[in-house]
């Protein structure tokens, strides 16, 4: 038997589960957009007023009714939410009453930002994570185990914002490396990938490092908890050289739980990359998604809600599916 | 055999494997996205880059976008020069009203083109007054322009507005930026892919908007009133103040507005000079008058003389502004100077009047009157700081005459419903026209509406001078009316003026041609230091 067939049978329910996920997703992603509504409805906050700015202090309140009116949100919420479905089964997710623009567009011209950042922060801070947990814990201890759990302590009680701004001072205004905030050069004619990309490592850097503590502690802690298990022994015992037993026998072992985790913590580095998109004044989604709450603009909050429901859920079926393949004891048919 | 199927397993680790998969997939989704290289404006030796925190949501002036003018995309049919007095802009000269103040016309200069060289016509200037009064659109403007009957094109150079009533600042009015008709032609205004990507007929034409990142504005070579002296100016949407102050220093812009304290650090910097701008913009405590204790004539004037407001202009101005008595601004040609006070404060003047109208200090200091206690709350927005700041120096300063004041910091959702009863720290003002503001914020008839009036404060005097002020055309009569409103104010004190604010920027010395004028309380892409931004010129 190669590994290669026992991957497959490992994996043969696959299918049946991804139906089964997906048949769940359903009520899941309704319950959530309804609770939105519901959200909405509750809120003392006038969308219309909030769409006034500074100039509700001129705007009668009869103008705000006819705006009020154009948008439709004094219906009575079944309605507001029956239409909001009707258009979101034709691809239409809605009007942004605080963006001004179709929902659609503020998604597509904010989403991918947010996702770049998101996701390479997420690898830069797994695979930092892997490494530097497990070469704590194999020198359990040590200086570096030591250096690297003060580090990890000081930096989870330090604000994002405040790294971010620290950042800036060091990287951008003293030593003049990396430029300070923004997308592209200020005054760039488009948005050509390697200036995007410049612009970007101070940005991932920073949400990587403040995701950073939770995850190279929990690695430390597993790989250095597995380093006594049985089969990592034994494995010393005969003979196999250290990295082989460190990456091969005790780190495989302890990723297992990892994996789940991961995606549960999925929501906070999202949290965070608000807070970043902020300081290097990034147009992600985070700013529009917290003017979006002050000024009860639900269709957008809807919109984004249910967008990071579904990343939350897909992502729990990868790691399941992920375990499933690297655990034997895993099977997915049962 | 063991060990080696566990080294083959090794060579594939899976997480690696997945999140590189992921980033592929993420920047091919971030690519998609990106917008387009467009040609112009950024990119030249020469052009300007300026910061701000206030991004409009739009850039229809129907939809509010610079409604005061200034706007850089857009003309109106008058503009304002360094002094903020009325220029003729899309109109040949100023437009004319006549006798009976309710018809005014325009004629418009010939030969202007639109950014996409189409030629503007009376059309399009009726159009863009007849959308903001459609209540279809989504204008907050069309409360302004309340007094509006119609507007006609009776040839295609001329303009006729009809009034429902005579408005003496009318033409003020007329700095709204104007919009091709032909751009919105079977459209939903509020809808139009013109609000992202506008075409005007102002000194800049836009080659990109990224909201949240920047704005690209490239020189429009064939502007009526000439090329602008640069190729082009890059607006950058920094929300944070910090960030904004940081990216300062660090090079990127050559003027940015900064908050006082920030811009402070810039003072004697080589290379920087601090640009303070006067203002329209003040900052009061309202006071309702349907509370028992601000509803007293005797408190509010204490107050109004016990507050200290040199101190607030140096402590929690940090120097930026200068002591209010009034809602109309010091630069305003309508300004009476009989109602200006002592700047600083005058706790025996204010401890004699509350002795003369029967409040006596309480065992525990607090005054009282006939069992009730000289005790009022004093909302103000919570994310505010400037307001927190001055409503903290308020109730230390009535403190000291034996008023207590508590403050109370909340969202405007939950400040709105108290207005009625509960004093707030409030701000607006505008340079322009004394009737734009003040007319709804202090008339009786809009008493308790709202945001217009929330103290509900009610006088005769001032609602004839009001009205006088906004029904006579003769600027002698507009001048007397708005003396007595202004004394009247000072008398009755429905508000306490604290301060107007300087707007305050930072500006790279490189940069020449900056001639700021005051601002109103409403300043972003439109209407900031830059508002003459086509005449500046940097050097390399």
């Amino acid at each position: 038997m190669t590994a290669a067939t026992a991957g497959r049978r490992r994996l043969a329910g696959a299918g049946a589960v991804v139906r089964r996920r997906l048949l769940v997703a359903v009520p899941v992603l309704a319950a959530t957009s309804m609770g939105m509504f519901a959200l909405g409805a509750a809120s003392p906050i006038d969308p219309a007023q909030q769409y006034a700015g500074a100039a509700v202090f001129t705007t009668s309140e009869e103008n705000l009714a006819q705006i009020r009116a154009n948008w439709g949100v004094d219906d009575p919420l079944p309605v507001q939410y029956a239409r909001w479905i009707g258009n979101l089964l034709r691809g239409d997710l809605g009007w942004s009453t605080s963006r001004h623009e179709p929902v659609t567009s503020v998604l597509a011209a904010r989403a991918g930002w947010t996702l770049l950042l998101v996701g390479t922060a997420l690898a830069l801070v797994l695979v930092a994570s892997v490494l530097l947990g497990t070469l704590a814990a194999y020198r359990r201890g040590g200086w570096f185990d030591r250096a690297l759990r003060a580090a990890a302590y000081a930096v989870q009680s330090m604000p994002v914002f405040w790294i971010g701004l620290a950042a800036i001072a060091v990287f951008a205004l003293a030593l003049g490396w990396l430029p300070a905030g923004g997308l592209t050069d200020i005054t760039a004619t488009g948005t050509d990938p390697a200036d995007v990309a410049r612009h970007l490592v101070l940005p991932v850097t920073v949400l990587a490092i403040s995701q950073a503590p939770w995850f190279v502690l929990f690695v430390r802690d597993a790989v250095a908890e597995s380093l006594r298990d049985d089969h990592v022994l034994a494995a010393r015992a005969r003979g196999l050289p250290g990295r082989t037993v460190l990456f091969g026998h005790a780190l495989r072992t302890a990723l297992l739980p990892f994996l789940t985790l991961v995606g549960a913590h999925l929501p906070e580095l999202v949290g965070g990359a608000v807070l970043v998109e902020t300081v290097f004044s990034l147009p992600g989604l985070g700013a529009v998604t917290v003017a979006a709450a002050l000024g009860a603009d639900f269709p957008l909050l809807a919109a984004t809600t249910l967008a990071t429901a579904v990343v939350v859920l897909a992502a729990n079926l990868a790691t399941d599916l992920a375990y499933a393949a690297a655990d034997p004891r895993v099977r997915l048919d049962d | 055999m063991a060990a080696r199927s566990l080294e083959y397993v090794m060579v594939k680790p899976l997480p690696a494997r997945v999140t590189a998969a992921a980033v592929a997939a993420l920047l091919a989704v971030a690519g998609c996205s990106s917008p387009t290289t467009s040609s112009g404006g950024a990119g030249d030796a020469g052009t300007l880059v300026v910061a701000t925190a206030g991004e409009p949501d739009t850039l229809n002036p129907v939809l509010n976008y610079g409604v005061d003018g200034a706007s850089l995309i857009f003309d109106g049919l008058v503009a304002r020069d360094a002094g903020n007095r009325l220029v003729p802009a899309l109109a040949r000269d100023l437009p004319t009203v006549s006798a009976d103040g309710r018809t005014v016309t325009a004629k418009l200069r010939e030969g202007v083109l639109f950014h996409d060289g189409t030629p503007l016509t009376a059309q399009d200037v009726v159009f863009t007054y007849r959308a903001v009064l459609d209540p279809k659109v989504d204008s907050t403007l069309r409360s302004d322009l309340d007094m509006l009957a119609s507007v006609t094109a009776p040839d295609p150079a001329t303009v006729v507005f009809t009034l429902k009533h005579p408005y003496a600042p009318f033409l003020q009015r007329l700095a709204l930026g104007i919009v091709p008709a032909k751009a919105f032609a079977g459209q939903d205004v509020n809808k139009a892919e013109f609000n992202r990507r506008p075409v005007g007929t102002g000194p800049y034409r836009v080659t990109a908007w990224t909201p949240g990142d920047r704005l690209v504005l490239a020189a429009y070579d064939r502007h009526w009133g000439g090329r602008p002296k640069n190729p082009g100016v890059v607006v950058a949407f920094v929300a944070d103040d910090n960030v904004r102050a940081q990216r300062m220093r660090a090079g990127e812009f050559d003027a940015a507005e900064l908050a006082p304290k920030l811009a402070t650090g810039f003072d004697g910097q080589g290379g920087y000079r601090v640009q303070r701008v006067p203002t329209a913009d003040y900052r009061g405590v309202m006071l309702p008058m349907g509370n028992p204790v601000t509803g007293d004539l005797a408190i509010r004037r204490a107050l109004n003389t016990a507050v200290d407001r040199q101190a607030m202009v140096t402590g929690v101005l940090g120097g930026a502004g200068e002591p209010a008595f009034g809602p109309v601004p010091p630069s305003s040609e309508f300004a009476e100077p009989s109602i200006v006070g002592r700047a600083a404060a005058d706790p025996a003047a204010a401890t004699a009047t509350l002795d003369a109208a029967g409040w006596r200090p309480g065992p525990d200091g607090i005054r009282a009157r006939g069992g009730r206690q000289a005790a009022f709350t004093l909302m103000y927005p919570a994310t505010d700081s400037l307001r927190k700041e001055l409503a903290l120096a308020v109730t230390a300063d009535a403190k000291k005459i034996g008023i207590r004041v508590t403050p109370e910091g909340l969202t405007w959702d939950a400040i709105t419903p108290r207005m009625k009863t509960d004093a707030l720290v409030m701000g607006y003002g505008t340079p322009y026209d004394p009737d734009f503001v003040s007319y709804k914020l202090f008339g009786s008839a809009f008493a308790g509406q709202g945001f217009f009036n929330p103290g509900s404060y009610r006088s005769a005097v001032a609602d004839r001078a009001l009205q006088q002020g906004r029904d006579s055309a003769d600027p002698a009569v507009r001048r007397a009316a708005y003396a007595t409103f202004q004394q009247q104010l000072a008398a009755d004190v429905p508000w306490v003026f604290l301060t107007y604010l300087q707007h305050t920027y930072v500006v790279k010395d490189t940069v020449a041609g900056v001639t700021p004028r005051v601002e109103p309380h409403e300043h972003d892409v439109a209407n900031s230091l830059w508002w003459n931004v086509h005449t500046w010129t940097k050097r390399p």
